[in-house]
């Protein structure tokens, strides 16, 4: 078994919403991550899926918790070394035509990161570097003078990666890369990034709600409900076995391309309107279905854990 | 039936036997390839405004008043503050091409120097907002929380004094010249500038190019300088073209209660004030200076919304 490459901890991330409401986007996550792995996240819209991600890269100072790179509190660190240790740990994000800035060359968003730690000696190197970046990506390297707005949605994603791996990064966090995508081009980019994952050795967590993209890409998934992890397990048994009462409902579902099974199928329904991640100051914890503030995660089998 | 006859032939063309097809494979670097000319986001608004043909005469009015109140002076004999009291109030004539005033100052050459100072005034006004506006308005956007807070509020208060009666105090204090003028028009002036730049950056800050150069230890001084200001560029030029006009128009205003630039020194709302005793004797000193600031007022909103447009085509309707 490989070493844990990440391991975060009771991480946690509250939103001050003003006149004592407080948001628990993430409210206490533990997992880990293995040098080389794929950890899929799922869960429904506003679940705290991307605040994790954007919390564990520290773009938002996380409000309890640790996050370990290689055994390296990276909330401890300071400044300077917070910036070289942004080189090791990087972010695709969802909307391939908000993540580009549209004032920028290919060049310069590509180059960006190289400008920012130094890494190309001259416009020369930078240039070089940068069209190794595109033929990586699959994208024509005679390109790189035009603009974000020229691309299609697909190929901007694939400048999106290209900028993520323009620092050499050993873990990537892919923020739901493929939902703005059509179906065609979504085979596409995960192809891509697995093969990416192959060459370059490269560690994944990969947020997502289309649960059969994350079957499909995934070592282990984590399914969140509400800032919680409540089940973890390799993805075949997750996906065989659902234990958790949210993951079975989750895994209803699924579509299935079967029109008459699709028809006949029973869906689960969570009757949680009346649960919602916002807390007040006074009033007692919101509604919430599976009683999580008093559930911890257990091991049930290997590899399998389920909150209780 | 003649329509069954023309498909005869398509239907005898439509046989075709699989030996008809060849594969000529798919080059899949060949589909990626852009045939477009390449155009940067300011060439693609810039080509946007040409096409707009009232914003681009609105321009041509502008560049001809500008260059006008440079040269206009010049290419003249006469200067703008020597009496000739032989000559006074005459009709526009081969000599005085826009008459003469009661004191027999040649009007062509007032009305351009008029002309100067109110653009002077109006240019130097909306710079001075521009550079207090975007640095203020920067800050209150990028910090937030309580920095912007305690900002707002005193730009706020600064916004509910009526902004007349502070002009009024200002001119009354120091002595009426250009500077005190600007002084008084960019006191209060900077505060709308400073909202739009808070606006477009708080809505930019979230954007994800943001967090993705954040990501990469983009320090504030890149975010602020390569990022956000660049994006917020389009309504910070928008709002500057129309506050020049405001700024001619309140210097005219000024001018015109005889708070303005003094004697002999001409400006556009100084001398309508200086007609007004005789305008029905002598309409032309009237006439040209207040065609003159109608036509740059015009000119410069025109041009501002053909620049909006441009700059932001997704906001036309």
């Amino acid at each position: 078994m490989s070493q844990p490459l990440i391991e975060v901890e009771g991480l946690k991330k509250y939103f001050n919403l003003g006149r004592g409401n407080i948001l628990k986007a993430v409210n206490g996550i533990d997992f880990s991550i293995n040098e080389g792995e794929t950890l899929g996240v799922v869960g429904e819209s506003g679940c705290g899926k991307s605040t994790a991600g954007r919390t564990i890269l520290r773009l938002y100072e996380p409000t309890a918790g640790s996050v370990r790179f290689n055994g390296t509190d990276i909330y401890k660190l300071s400044p300077s070394k917070m910036k070289a240790m942004r080189r090791d740990m990087q972010m695709i994000f969802q909307d391939p035509y908000a993540s580009l800035n549209p004032r920028f060359t290919v060049t310069d968003i590509i180059g960006e990161a190289l400008d920012i730690h130094n890494m190309a000696g001259s416009r020369k190197e930078r240039k070089k570097r940068v069209e190794e970046l595109l033929d990586l990506v699959g994208l024509n390297p005679d390109h790189a003078t035009r603009y974000p707005h020229e691309f299609s949605g697909g190929q901007r994603q694939r400048i999106g990666i290209a900028r993520a791996l323009a620092v050499n990064p050993k873990f990537i966090i892919c923020d739901e890369p493929i939902s703005a995508l059509d179906v065609s081009i979504q085979a596409q980019v995960v192809n891509l990034l697995q093969d990416l994952q192959k060459r370059l050795g490269l560690t994944y967590l990969f947020i997502a709600h289309d649960l059969s993209m994350v079957k499909h890409i995934s070592d282990r998934v984590a399914v969140m409900y509400m800032g919680r992890v409540v089940e973890l397990a390799p993805s075949e048994e997750l996906y065989a076995n659902p234990l958790h009462a949210y993951t079975k409902t989750l895994l209803s579902a699924i579509p299935v391309p079967d029109p008459e099974i699709e028809a006949n199928k029973k869906h689960i329904l969570l009757n949680d309107e009346a649960a919602g991640p916002i807390h007040s100051k006074d009033g007692a914890p919101s509604q919430d279905l599976f009683n999580l503030d008093n559930s911890q995660l257990v091991e049930v089998s290997k590899g399998h854990w389920v909150a209780m | 039936m003649a329509l069954h006859n023309e498909l005869i032939p398509q239907a005898d063309a439509a046989q075709l036997s699989p030996e008809d097809f060849r594969k000529i494979g798919a080059n899949e670097k060949q589909s990626e390839v852009i045939q477009r000319e390449s155009l940067s986001a300011w060439r693609d608004s810039w080509e946007r405004l040409l096409q707009n043909k009232l914003a681009v005469t609105a321009m041509i009015v502008m560049l001809i008043i500008i260059i006008m109140s440079i040269i206009g002076p010049m290419i003249s004999n006469f200067d703008y503050q020597t009496n000739d009291l032989m000559n006074t109030n005459k009709a526009p004539n081969s000599v005085h091409w826009f008459g003469t005033d009661d004191l027999g100052r040649d009007m062509f050459v007032r009305t351009w120097m008029g002309a100067r100072i109110s653009l002077t005034v109006g240019l130097a006004a909306a710079l001075i907002d521009l550079m207090i506006g975007v640095i203020y308005g920067g800050i209150m956007g990028y910090f937030g929380g309580r920095v912007d807070e305690i900002m707002n509020k005193f730009a706020e208060i600064l916004y509910s004094v009526p902004y007349l009666l502070v002009t009024i105090l200002l001119l009354v204090v120091f002595e009426p010249s250009m500077g005190t003028i600007i002084l008084a028009l960019t006191i209060t002036g900077w505060i709308n500038m400073s909202w739009i730049v808070r606006g477009e950056i708080i809505q930019l800050k979230n954007r994800e190019y943001v967090l993705a150069s954040r990501s990469m230890g983009a320090g504030s001084g890149r975010l602020l300088f390569r990022h956000l200001l660049p994006n917020a560029m389009g309504p910070i030029i928008v709002t500057l073209t129309l506050s020049v006009p405001n700024a001619i128009f309140s210097e005219a205003f000024l001018s015109y209660l005889g708070l303005g630039v003094q004697e002999p020194i001409a400006s556009l709302g100084s001398m309508i004030n200086a007609s007004m005793s005789a305008w029905n004797l002598y309409p032309w000193r009237m006439l040209f200076p207040a065609i003159l600031i109608s036509l740059t007022m015009l000119a410069f909103n025109i041009f501002g919304d053909g620049l909006r447009d441009a700059l932001d085509p997704k906001l036309k309707k």
